[in-house]
C-alpha cells in the first residue's frame, strides 16, 4: 500500500499547472498530511509551566496588592445618620418630604496623606442599575438627537408626560442622583472640579450639543434630580456619569475632583443635600474620597487572587514532582 | 432488483447528539422555570419597593410570563445552533477526505473511493458487524481455469496449472478420446456466445464468469468455440471445423446445479447430452458401471483448496429416445401452472447413466490483502459476517483462507442443518449449548448456516438465533438470498450493533441499504452496489483504511467538536445566569446582542473547525494497533459522561470569568459595558486555551484558526469600538489601556486553565488510556517499548504479521491455497507477537472475553 501512495503522489504532482509548492501544500491538506507538531505532556514540560506560572503570578499578586494598599480611601455612610431624629421611624416620609431640610454634615478625618488627584464618589449598595427593566429604558438616539428622533418607545415607562415627550426619557435619566456635597478643611472650602468627570467620547457622540432637557421631572412622580434646562445634555456631565449604567448592585460613581492634597489628620467638613431616595428599598448611600494608584482604586482582590493562583501553581508543581520522583523510582525497582 | 426507498440514515453519533441536547434542553426549561419564578417573587418582594424600576401596581396576568420569557431568550443560547452547521461542514469534509485519499485508489482501474453519504462517516468508527458477501467483495470475480482431473488423471497438481501441464497437452495432441471429450463439453456445454472482432479475435460474451473461464480454458488447449449460428455451433479442434447442432438447453437452476445441452454431432449424427455441473448434482446420476470414485477424491481436494469445483459428464442419446423425451420437455416449456418445476422434472429423466468425464477446478482468487484487512479489523474488534449465495464449501474455503475463521485446532466451526422444524431447532440447541461453553476458551468459534436453516430459524427460533448471533463474533451464511441478507443485518441492528455491510452486486444492495453502513465494491458485477452503498471502495482492502483511519478520526474529532460546541454554549449561558443574579433576577444579558452573536457564529466556531485536522495518533500506529478502534465502538470518547466533564468544566469556567471579572471591575469600574467586554475576553481566551489543550496535533492551519481567531477578536472590538454610534464605542481602546484589563484577563485563564492542565497531565500520566499509550509510545518512542525489551518494537510486528500472508498478494504469482494451509503458525506467531496490545480483551463488549482473559 505504501508503494502505491508514493506512485500516486508522483502521478497527481506533475501535470498541476500550480507552482510546485502549493500544489504540494494542497496534496498534502487533501492527505491530511500537513507536518503537525505534537506536544506531549511531559513531566518537566508540565510542572515547568506550572513553577513558571507560579513564579510569575506571586510577585504581580505582591504588586498589584501594594497598589492597592497604596490608595487612600475614605468611606463614609451617611444615609442614615443624615435623618433627623423625629423621622428614624418615617425615613421614606421625611425623603419624600420636600419642605423638610435635607442639608447635613458630616465629618471626615484623613488618617493618610492623599495625594491630588483625589476622586469623590459617591456609592451606592443594593441599587440595581442593572434591572432589565431599568437599563433598556433610556432611548440614545434622543440623547444625541433630540426632540428629533422619535424612537423613544424604549424609554418606557418614562417616555412622556402631558401628551409631551421627556428629553431625556426613561428610567435612568429620570432616576438621576441628586446629593450635593461640599467640602471644607478647616475654614475654606475645598475646590472640588466637576468637569470632565464623564467620558470624553460620550460627552462628544452620545450626549447631543443641541440636545437641552424638556418636560424632564415635570410628572406628578418625582424620580431625582432636575436638569437645568439650559444646559445642553453634553454639558450634563452628572448625567451623562450616571447613564453609564453600573453592571452590579454595588457601584461608584465619580462626583467630582479635589485637585489639592489633604494631609493626614486633616478634618474635613462635608456639607452635603441629602436629596436621594435609597430608603424605600434598603439602599445604602456612600462618600467615598479616594486617590488611585496603575491598577485604579481600591481592590485588593486581583493581588489576593494573584497571589492564590500563583502559589497554587506552586502546590500543584511540587506535588507533580513529587509524584513524578516517586513513580520513577517505583518504574526503575519494577522493571529492573 | 427493486432498491426501494433507502431511509436516511442517522448516526450513532448524531443519536447521541440529539439526546445530550435533550438533556441540555430539560435542563434549560428547568432553570428557566426556576428563574422565572425567582424572578417574580423577586419582582414582588424587592423590586416593587425600588421605585426607580418603576413597576406598575396593577398588571395583566401574563405579565408574569415576561420574567421566563426572558430567561427563555437568555438561555436559549444553552443549545448551540451552530452545531448543526458545524458539524455538516465537518462531516462534508471528512467524505472529501475520503474522496481525496490516494491510498484509497484502486491502482489497477484507477477508481478513487468515494463517499456518497457524506453524514455519515462517525458511524464508520463505531462498526461493531460486518457482514460481507462473499464472490466479487473478498474475492476477485475472476474465475481461472486451474486444475482438472480427466478419468482419474490429475492435471495441474505438480503447477498449480493445468493449461501449463505438459501431460495435459499430450494428452491432446496424442488426440486421447476422453480428453476430446472433456474438452468437447468445456467447450459447448454452455450459454456462451463467441464475437468476433474486426482483427479476427474471438471473444466471449458469458453470463457466467465459470462457464467463460472454461470456455477460455478450452480455447487454450486447442478446443476453439469459433461462431454460434443459430442453432449450429462451430468447433476448431486442431485445424478442423466441427459443427453441432443444439438441440435442446437444460438451464442451470440452483436447486438442478447442473445444466445440460443435447447436441447433434453434424458429421455422424449422433446425439450427445453434455452435462455439467455441481459434484452433488452429477456424481449421483452417473451410470452404474462406472467407478467414481476417483471424481470424489478430485472434488474432495479441489475443495480443500478452495477451488470451485464442476462435474463434467455426457451421455450418447438414441434418437428415440431423444424424441420421446424432447415432446415432454416442449409440453413442459409450455406449460402454465409450475412451470418450473415440471421442467426440472422433465430434464431429470434425460440426465442420468451419464458417463462422467472429469473434474475441473476453478479458482476464484481472493483480493489482495483481504486477510490483513479482516485479522486487523478483527483485532479492532470488529465481528464478521460472511454471506454468500455459494456453497457450504466453497465459503468455508474462502473463509479459512482469509483468516476468517481459523483451522482446527484453534477455531471451531459449528454446524446449524436441517430440513425441518424440528433438525434445524435441535441443531441449533446443540451449537448455542457448545457456544455458551466454549466462549471460557480461547478459542475462535464460528457458525455455519445455509439459507434453507435460516429461514426456519429466522422464522420460529428467532430469539434463540439472536442469542447465537451476539455470542458468535464469525458466522457463515451461505445460500442465502437477497432479501435473507437483509433481514440477517435487520437482525444485528435489533440487537443495538452496528452494522456495516459491504458487497458488489445487484444481490447486495438490500444489504447493503438496510446496513448502518452500506459499503459497495466498484466491481466486476457493475455499479449497482456501489451505487446505492454510502461509500463505495475498488477493493475490499481499502475497508481497513476507511474504518481504521477515517472512521476513527471522524468520531474523534466529531466527539470533541460537539461536546465543545455545548462547552461554549453552556460556558456563555451560565455567565448569564449568574449575572441574573446580581441584577435582580430580571433577566437582563449582561453582553451585548452583538457580542453574542459573534461569540457563537465566529469566535468560537472557526477554531474548532480546525480541529478536523486533529490526529490523536498517526495513521500507522492506528494501522498498527487497531483494538484502539475500541474506544470509538463503544463510545468513549462522546457519552453521558464525557459530557458531564464538559459541562463541569464550562460551569467551572463560568465561575471563574464572572467571579474574577466583578470582584477585578468592582466599583467605580463596574461599568455595564466594560465589565460584559471583560467577561467576553475572559471567554474568548479560555476558549483559545482549551482547544489548544485539546488538540493533540497542531497543523499550522490549527495554529493561526485558534491564535488568528484571538487577534480577530480583538480586531474586530477595536472597529466596533471606533464607530461613534455603536454601544461598544471607545470600550475596547478604554480596556486595552488599562493594566487592569490584562491583569484580569491572564488571571482568568491561569485561574481556569490551572486545574484543568493538572487534571489532564494527571489522567495522561498516571491514568493513562490506551490512546495515551499509544502517544506517548508514538511521540516519545518511549514508555511501551521500555516496559520490556523482550517485546520487538511496532514496526517490525507489522512486518511479521505482513509476510507470510503477503503470499497471495500478485507479485507472487502463488495461488491462493498454498498459503492456506501453511499458514496456521505463521498466523499464531503473529497473534503472540501482537499480544503486549492485545489489552482491551479484557474491556470487551462481551462477557465472554472477560472469561477468557481469566483463562488466561
Amino acid at each position: 500500500m505504501d508503494n502505491g501512495s508514493a506512485s500516486t503522489v508522483e502521478r497527481s504532482d506533475p501535470p498541476t499547472r500550480k507552482p510546485l509548492w502549493r500544489s504540494q501544500a494542497i496534496n498534502k491538506f487533501t492527505q491530511q498530511n500537513l507536518p503537525a507538531c505534537k506536544p506531549v505532556l511531559t513531566p518537566t514540560w508540565v510542572i515547568l509551566t506550572f513553577l513558571l506560572i507560579g513564579t510569575i503570578f506571586i510577585p504581580i499578586g505582591l504588586v498589584s496588592l501594594h497598589a492597592s494598599r497604596s490608595v487612600v480611601e475614605i468611606v463614609d455612610r451617611y444615609d442614615i445618620d443624615c435623618v433627623p431624629e423625629q423621622f428614624k421611624s418615617n425615613k421614606l416620609g421625611y425623603i419624600k418630604d420636600s419642605s423638610y431640610p435635607k442639608n447635613c454634615s458630616r465629618t471626615l478625618k484623613v488618617n493618610r496623606h492623599m495625594k491630588a488627584p483625589i476622586y469623590i464618589y459617591y456609592q451606592l449598595d443594593n441599587y440595581y442599575q442593572n434591572h432589565r427593566r431599568y437599563v433598556k429604558s433610556r432611548s440614545n438616539q434622543q440623547l444625541l438627537h433630540g426632540l428629533g428622533s422619535n424612537k423613544t418607545s424604549l424609554c418606557k415607562p418614562e417616555q412622556s408626560n402631558n401628551g409631551l415627550p421627556i428629553v431625556p426619557c426613561g428610567l435612568v435619566a429620570w432616576s438621576l442622583f441628586n446629593d450635593t456635597y461640599k467640602f471644607i478643611r478647616g475654614k475654606s472650602e475645598l475646590n472640588v472640579n466637576r468637569k470632565n468627570i464623564a467620558w470624553k467620547s460620550d460627552r462628544d457622540h452620545k450626549f447631543g450639543k443641541h440636545v437641552y432637557p424638556f418636560n424632564f421631572q415635570n410628572g406628578t412622580l418625582i424620580g431625582g434630580g432636575k436638569l437645568n434646562s439650559s444646559v445642553p445634555l453634553s454639558d450634563q456631565e452628572d448625567l451623562i456619569v450616571w447613564m453609564r449604567t453600573a453592571a452590579l448592585p454595588s457601584f461608584r460613581k465619580l462626583y467630582g475632583r479635589i485637585e489639592e492634597n489633604l494631609h493626614a489628620n486633616d478634618v474635613i467638613v462635608v456639607n452635603l443635600m441629602n436629596n436621594y431616595n435609597t430608603y424605600s428599598f434598603g439602599g445604602k448611600k456612600k462618600l467615598v474620597l479616594s486617590t488611585s494608584s496603575w491598577l485604579g482604586g481600591k481592590n485588593d482582590f486581583p493581588g489576593f487572587a494573584y497571589i492564590f493562583v500563583g502559589s497554587y501553581c506552586i502546590v500543584i508543581a511540587i506535588v507533580f514532582m513529587l509524584l513524578h520522583v516517586k513513580n520513577s523510582r517505583n518504574t526503575h525497582v519494577g522493571y529492573n | 432488483m427493486c432498491r426501494g426507498i433507502p431511509e436516511p440514515k442517522l448516526t450513532a453519533m448524531d443519536a447521541m447528539i440529539d439526546k445530550l441536547t435533550g438533556a441540555i434542553f430539560v435542563f434549560q426549561i428547568v432553570v428557566v422555570i426556576v428563574l422565572g419564578i425567582a424572578g417574580n417573587v423577586w419582582k414582588d418582594t424587592e423590586a416593587r419597593k425600588q421605585w426607580y424600576v418603576k413597576y406598575p401596581e396593577e398588571s395583566p396576568w401574563f405579565e408574569l410570563l415576561i420574567i421566563p420569557l426572558r430567561f427563555e431568550l437568555l438561555c436559549s443560547i444553552m443549545i448551540p445552533i451552530s452545531i448543526k452547521v458545524s458539524l455538516d461542514l465537518v462531516k462534508s469534509l471528512y467524505a472529501k477526505f475520503i474522496d481525496w485519499d490516494n491510498e484509497m485508489i484502486d491502482q489497477e482501474t484507477g477508481t478513487p473511493s468515494h463517499a456518497t453519504n457524506t453524514a455519515i462517516s462517525e458511524d464508520l468508527g463505531q462498526v461493531e458487524y460486518i457482514l460481507t458477501d462473499k464472490t466479487g467483495t473478498l474475492t476477485e470475480n475472476k474465475m481461472i481455469f486451474r486444475r482438472c482431473c480427466i478419468n482419474g488423471v490429475f492435471y495441474g497438481n505438480d503447477s498449480g496449472d493445468a493449461l501449463k501441464d505438459v501431460e495435459l497437452h499430450n494428452a491432446v495432441s496424442s488426440r486421447s478420446p476422453d480428453v476430446i471429450h472433456f474438452l468437447t463439453v468445456m467447450a459447448i456445454c454452455n450459454t456462451v456466445i463467441p464475437m468476433k472482432t474486426k482483427t479476427g479475435d474471438i471473444f466471449y460474451k458469458a453470463q457466467s464468469q465459470d462457464e467463460d473461464a472454461l470456455v477460455h480454458a478450452a480455447a487454450r488447449l486447442h478446443m476453439v468455440f469459433v461462431n454460434k449460428n443459430a442453432n449450429i455451433l462451430e468447433i476448431k479442434f486442431n485445424g478442423s471445423t466441427i459443427q453441432y447442432e443444439v438441440l435442446e438447453t437444460l438451464e442451470f437452476t440452483s436447486d438442478r446445479k447442473r445444466m445440460s445441452v443435447v447436441v447433434k454431432d453434424c458429421q455422424n449424427g449422433k446425439i450427445l447430452l453434455l452435462t455439467k455441473g455441481a459434484d452433488e448434482a452429477i456424481l449421483p446420476i452417473a451410470c452404474p458401471g462406472q467407478q467414481t470414485r476417483a471424481f470424489f477424491e478430485a472434488v474432495e481436494q479441489y475443495s480443500q483448496l478452495g477451488l470451485r469445483t464442476l462435474c463434467l459428464a455426457w451421455r450418447q442419446l438414441k434418437e428415440d429416445e431423444y424424441e420421446e423425451w424432447s415432446l415432454l420437455f416442449k409440453e413442459a416449456n409450455s406449460t402454465l401452472v409450475d412451470r418450473e418445476w415440471r421442467i426440472a422434472e422433465v430434464c431429470q429423466r434425460l440426465e442420468h447413466d451419464l458417463e462422467i468425464l472429469g473434474v475441473t477446478a476453478i479458482e476464484d482468487r481472493l483480493q489482495d490483502g483481504v486477510p490483513e484487512t479482516i485479522e486487523a479489523l478483527r483485532k479492532a474488534g470488529i465481528n464478521f459476517w460472511m454471506l454468500t449465495g455459494d456453497k457450504k464449501n466453497t465459503a468455508i474455503q474462502i473463509a479459512l483462507s482469509c483468516n476468517f475463521i481459523s483451522p482446527e485446532p484453534k477455531g471451531q466451526l459449528l454446524l446449524i442443518d436441517g430440513k425441518t422444524e424440528d433438525e434445524v431447532r435441535q441443531s441449533l440447541e446443540r451449537v448455542l449449548l457448545t457456544m455458551r461453553i466454549t466462549t471460557s476458551e480461547p478459542k475462535d468459534v464460528a457458525f455455519v448456516v445455509d439459507g434453507w436453516a435460516l429461514e426456519i430459524a429466522l422464522k420460529y427460533y428467532r430469539k434463540a438465533f439472536t442469542e447465537l448471533a451476539i455470542l458468535s463474533r464469525t458466522a457463515i451464511c451461505c445460500r442465502v438470498t437477497p432479501s435473507q441478507k437483509a433481514q440477517l443485518v435487520e437482525l444485528l441492528k435489533s440487537c443495538d450493533y452496528r452494522t456495516l455491510a459491504i458487497g458488489d452486486g445487484g444481490n447486495d444492495v438490500r444489504m447493503i441499504q438496510q446496513a448502518d453502513i452500506g459499503v459497495g465494491i466498484s466491481g466486476r458485477e457493475g455499479l449497482q452496489a456501489a451505487r446505492a452503498a454510502d461509500y463505495s471502495i475498488g477493493k475490499f482492502r481499502f475497508l481497513k483504511r476507511l474504518i481504521l483511519v477515517h472512521g476513527r478520526y471522524s468520531y474523534n474529532r466529531t466527539a470533541f467538536l460537539s461536546q465543545y460546541s455545548f462547552y461554549k454554549s453552556l460556558l456563555i449561558c451560565f455567565i448569564q445566569i449568574f449575572f441574573s443574579f446580581i441584577s435582580g433576577v430580571s433577566g437582563t444579558s449582561l453582553f451585548n446582542s452583538l457580542s453574542l452573536m459573534a461569540y457563537n457564529v465566529f469566535y468560537t466556531s472557526i477554531p474548532v473547525l480546525v480541529s478536523v485536522l486533529d490526529k490523536d495518533l498517526s495513521e500507522e500506529t492506528v494501522m498498527q494497533h487497531p483494538q484502539i478502534l475500541f474506544y470509538c465502538q463503544a463510545g468513549r470518547l462522546l457519552n453521558p459522561s464525557t459530557f458531564a466533564g464538559w459541562f463541569g468544566r464550562s460551569l467551572f469556567h463560568a465561575i471563574v470569568v464572572f467571579v474574577i471579572s466583578i470582584h477585578a471591575y468592582a466599583y467605580e469600574k463596574s461599568e455595564m459595558e466594560e465589565v460584559s467586554m471583560v467577561a467576553l475576553s475572559g471567554c474568548i481566551w479560555l476558549q483559545a486555551f482549551v482547544v489548544t489543550l485539546e488538540t493533540n496535533s497542531f497543523t499550522i492551519l490549527q495554529c493561526i484558526a485558534i491564535w488568528g481567531n484571538l487577534a480577530s477578536f480583538y480586531f474586530i472590538n477595536w472597529i466596533f469600538s471606533a464607530i461613534p454610534s455603536s454601544g461598544m464605542y471607545t470600550i475596547m481602546f478604554r480596556l486595552c489601556r488599562q493594566p487592569s484589563y490584562w491583569t484580569t484577563v491572564f488571571l482568568i485563564v491561569a485561574a481556569g486553565m490551572g486545574p484543568i492542565l493538572a487534571l489532564k497531565y494527571f489522567r495522561y500520566t498516571y491514568r493513562p488510556s490506551k490512546i495515551n499509550i499509544l502517544q506517548q509510545a508514538e511521540r516519545l518512542g518511549g514508555p511501551i517499548l521500555s516496559l520490556g525489551s523482550i517485546e520487538p518494537q511496532p514496526r517490525p510486528i507489522l512486518e511479521k504479521e505482513v509476510s507470510p500472508l503477503s503470499i497471495t498478494q500478485p507479485k507472487n504469482r502463488n495461488p491462493v491455497y498454498e498459503p492456506l494451509l501453511s499458514d496456521s503458525p505463521n498466523t499464531r506467531r503473529s497473534f503472540g507477537s501482537g499480544a503486549p496490545f492485545d489489552f482491551f480483551q479484557t474491556q470487551s463488549r462481551l462477557s465472554s472475553s472477560y472469561s477468557r482473559n481469566k483463562d488466561n
